[in-house]
């Protein structure tokens, strides 16, 4: 045999290795005494340089073998259009959930269920969208605080809302907005997922159509969408959704109430000026013509009542979708403006939901607003108004605080001890800062104060803290979504990683400390939630076998045992039946005529955990994921004539490569 | 109660005891056969690298329990039958079986002869039948690998112990009695015992009756 001494040689090498590892003497000759740090774990700091606050850091995020996070972070995938999932505090990313995007691995847009997903994501006019900008993934909610059951995430490029059902971590509903083409402030859900928010950027025509930018402020719209969730399907119903529609201003991210604010939205905006860009023409450019004005507008909507409206108020219908018109919207109270700073960014809600919190981007401080004072202050109303008629509340009748943090405050995240985290864009940094009002909590510090600042590495953008935006944050880690990594990771090449970095949020009166650097190489990813892993409840294996994961219902041609395998020809349809266990598919043999439809339907019936399947036939871009108990159908057209292999994708066992069959097409 | 005196044929007595012991034995052996039937007589566990939790196969009279899928699933690629093949015939008549076994326990009750101790021997025996029945399917089972199969070449016949731990392949089996079993073997002991009473006392009664010339 050829290899024979192969193995005899290795052996031998490993056996030297262990024993000159046991021979090695002790380089301080001390035994490991009780409690103190072991000498070999010494020796390994030393030979790394490792500090005493790194040995700390790998303490705090070394996950052993088979031990599981604490914690979950759902992470926007930016324009991969995906979602990550990633432990907590190991900082391992566990998964990504295809949204926006084809991704094979989950078998997402190459034939069966996933495809037809995808596809009512497309525009109307029909036109394929086979990317998405994922901003905001938001968890669903009960109460407040993340139930685990959902989660929502917008696509900023083309306005579209997908649902997550975390049973099985698949995308089981993408909507494309009818009306708009631009959002950002999305998805957030008000406190019992009653609604999922969907709120607008860059303003355009309703229903894009065209108009001239001369027709900015006569033209030009932005719509807040207000999409209505069934938690029993487990999908939005788009007959009882509604949008609202607001001045051409560009909103920016918003928040729904909760606790005191409960029944109010939140939205941020900037380019009040109206700006329309125009660089090339000698017009200030929108950078410049948007940030003009010292002060922009926070959106007061009151959700409930406009929820009245839509069902039974005057409203306008606009390809399928109701409309409260900006001037109902005006008349019944359901819209008001209150200054806020320069272009700001992040609108956030503390636990108790009596205070808001704006980052004020270009000003540096954060703006805190009192739930009383807004309430008493619409209940006033004013006849300050915007051009469009929209009462402005004076920023001293809203006002609670104005805590300076520094340069580019941006986005606000909350704990259980009465502090908040804002991420400092251009100071690079986290800014820990006190809560006052009923948000005050143990912090030795004096109410609306700074305590810290944490440099973190480059640019944050968002960041997260254990459920830090519901009305049950806890406390110990805050994660900071570093838009550049710059200097932080292996150099490969000119496109660069993200960084998340967590960060250990310590105790009160303590000082927050960076734990880990995780490099994001897939796309610019904005918001992300951290949740209790706890809060999960999904499927180890489909509930039964024949589970149509689109429908969450047994499939009618599932292909329950072995015994049900089999072909039916009907003239130029030819339907496949396939049971598929460890290690075959089931017929082998599939022949067919060159341009007959094929209808292959596909069921895993295994009930072992991770005993997944995939089918793929070479050639005709079809790749599935047969999860134990799935089932999945595809339908295709046999258009090349020839023989094409078919055979499993996921190392299901020892006969995996076994795990094949000859689809062949016979020439016209 | 243990006063309580019974006045034989002959006008001897004997202590209500000697009649309340085997009857109450007698039927909690058949208490106890009936209880069995919903417990596990016996289970097999078989542990390998990549089952962290195990695959476990539990043996009821009458059914088979657990990973029964999965363990099919593994061994087609050897060419052997799925479990439900084993014993199928016991399995369908072992409910009857136990029902008839504690009907004929009862039955000795009132039964005062000789007749009583034929009657007892079924539930006696059943255990061991039981084991021995076992040993044979399992002696079949691991002897129907099929060279022909997947992997069937690479594993040579075997039979799982009835008790303990063995090796197939990558799997280490872990065999053992379930609490019907026990409940079975304690009902056999309880008819033992209850027969061996039964038989002294009534013996004495039929002694008496012939003593005292009643037919």
């Amino acid at each position: 045999m050829k290899t024979s001494w192969k193995w005899p040689a290795a052996i031998t090498t490993l056996t030297g290795l262990l024993f000159a590892g046991a021979c090695t003497p002790n380089p301080t000759g001390n035994a490991p005494a009780g409690g103190a740090i072991p000498t070999d774990v010494m020796s390994v700091a030393r030979e790394r340089g490792l500090t005493p606050d790194d040995l700390y850091a790998a303490a705090k995020t070394y996950m052993p073998s088979g031990k599981h996070d604490d914690y979950v972070l759902f992470a926007s995938g930016g324009h991969s259009g995906q979602v990550h999932v990633i432990g907590v505090p190991s900082m391992r990313l566990l998964k990504t959930i295809a949204v926006f995007t084809p991704e094979p691995w989950q078998g997402y847009g190459y034939g069966g269920g996933p495809s037809e997903v995808l596809k009512k994501g497309n525009m109307p006019s029909g036109k394929e969208l086979t990317w998405g900008d994922t901003h905001h993934p938001n968890l669903s909610e009960t109460k407040g605080s993340y139930d685990g059951r959902f989660l929502f995430i917008n696509d900023k490029a083309n306005a579209r809302l997908a649902v997550i059902d975390l049973r099985d971590f698949e995308t089981k509903q993408i909507i494309k907005n009818p009306n708009a083409i631009s959002d950002h402030g999305g998805s957030f859900v008000t406190p019992n997922t009653e609604y999922v928010v969907e709120g607008p950027q860059y303003a355009t025509p309703i229903g894009w159509e065209y108009s001239d930018i001369k027709n900015y402020k006569e033209k030009y719209r932005a719509l807040l969408t207000f999409w209505k969730f069934d938690p029993l399907a487990g999908r939005i119903n788009v007959a009882q959704s509604f949008q609202m529609e607001l001045p051409p201003y560009f909103q920016d991210l918003a928040d729904a109430g909760k606790g005191a604010s409960d029944g109010l939205v939140f939205v941020n905006s900037f380019n009040t000026e109206m700006a329309t860009g125009g660089i090339e023409k000698g017009e200030p450019p929108f950078e410049a013509g948007a940030s003009k004005n010292d002060v922009d507008y926070l959106h007061i909507i009151d959700w409930r009542k406009a929820a009245q409206i839509a069902k039974s108020g005057p409203t306008r219908t606009v390809n399928g979708m109701k409309i409260i018109g900006l001037d109902t919207a005006v008349k019944e109270k359901l819209l008001y403006f209150t200054p806020e700073p320069k272009s700001p960014h992040g609108v956030d809600v503390t636990p108790s939901g009596e205070s808001i919190v704006v980052g004020g981007k270009l000003d540096p401080h954060v703006t805190v607003y009192s739930t009383a004072k807004i309430r008493a202050a619409m209940a006033k109303g004013s006849q300050n108004k915007d051009p469009f008629g929209v009462p402005i509340l004076s920023l001293d009748d809203t006002k609670e605080a104005q805590v300076e943090l520094g340069l580019g405050p941006l986005h606000t995240v909350f704990d259980n001890q009465g502090y908040a985290y804002t991420s400092m864009f251009l100071d690079s940094a986290v800014a820990r800062w006190t809560l006052g009002g009923a948000d005050k909590g143990q912090h030795p510090e004096p109410d609306w104060t700074l305590v810290q600042k944490l440099p973190v590495h480059y640019n944050i953008g968002h960041i997260a803290s254990i459920e830090g935006d519901t009305a049950t944050p806890g406390q110990g880690y805050v994660v900071a979504l570093n838009k550049w990594s710059t200097d932080r990771f292996l150099n490969l090449g000119p496109l660069l990683p993200q960084n998340f970095q967590l960060v250990d949020s310590a105790r009160p009166g303590e000082s927050m400390k960076v734990l880990y650097d995780s490099p994001i190489g897939v796309a610019e990813p904005h918001y992300a939630q951290l949740m209790r892993a706890d809060r999960l409840k999904p499927y180890e294996v489909y509930p039964f076998v024949g589970f149509n994961p689109e429908t969450g219902q047994k499939d009618p041609n599932a292909v329950l045992s072995p015994k049900d395998a089999r072909i039916v020809r009907k003239g130029k349809v030819v339907e496949i039946f396939t049971p598929v266990i460890r290690s075959h598919f089931s017929p082998e043999h599939v022949t067919v005529n060159e341009g007959d439809t094929v209808i292959w339907h596909l069921t895993n019936i295994e009930r072992t955990r991770d005993a997944i399947h995939g089918f793929c036939i070479g050639g005709y871009n079809i790749n599935l994921s047969l999860e134990p108990g799935e089932h999945q159908t595809v339908t295709f057209k046999a258009d090349q004539p020839g023989v094409f292999p078919f055979y499993c994708t996921e190392f299901c066992s020892a006969l995996h490569l076994e795990m094949m069959g000859y689809f062949m097409v016979k020439p016209r | 109660m243990s006063e309580l005196k019974v006045v034989l044929a002959d006008g001897s007595q004997r202590p209500l005891n000697d009649f309340f012991w085997p009857h109450l034995l007698l039927m909690l052996a058949s208490l106890l056969l009936c209880l069995s039937v919903f417990l596990p007589f016996w289970s097999i566990k078989m542990n390998a690298p990549q089952f962290p939790d195990g695959l476990k196969a539990v043996l009821y009279i009458d059914r088979v329990e657990g990973h029964v899928q999965e363990i099919d699933g593994l061994n087609h690629y050897l060419g052997m039958p799925p479990l439900d093949e084993g014993g199928k015939l016991e399995r369908k008549v072992s409910l009857g079986a136990v029902g008839l076994m504690s009907l004929l326990i009862l039955g000795t009750l009132f039964v005062h002869n000789r007749w009583a101790g034929a009657m007892g021997v079924p539930a006696l025996v059943f255990p061991w039948v039981f084991l021995a029945d076992l040993q044979l399917i399992l002696y079949r089972y691991g002897h129907s690998v099929d060279p022909e199969s997947a992997l069937g070449g690479a594993i040579k016949p075997f039979t799982p112990p009835v008790i303990g731990v063995g090796k197939i392949g990558q799997f280490i089996t872990e065999a053992s009695f379930g609490a019907g079993f026990y409940l079975s073997l304690a009902a056999a002991g309880c008819v033992l015992a209850g027969l061996w009473m039964h038989r002294r006392i009534y013996r004495e009664v039929a002694l008496a009756r012939r003593r005292a010339g009643v037919p």
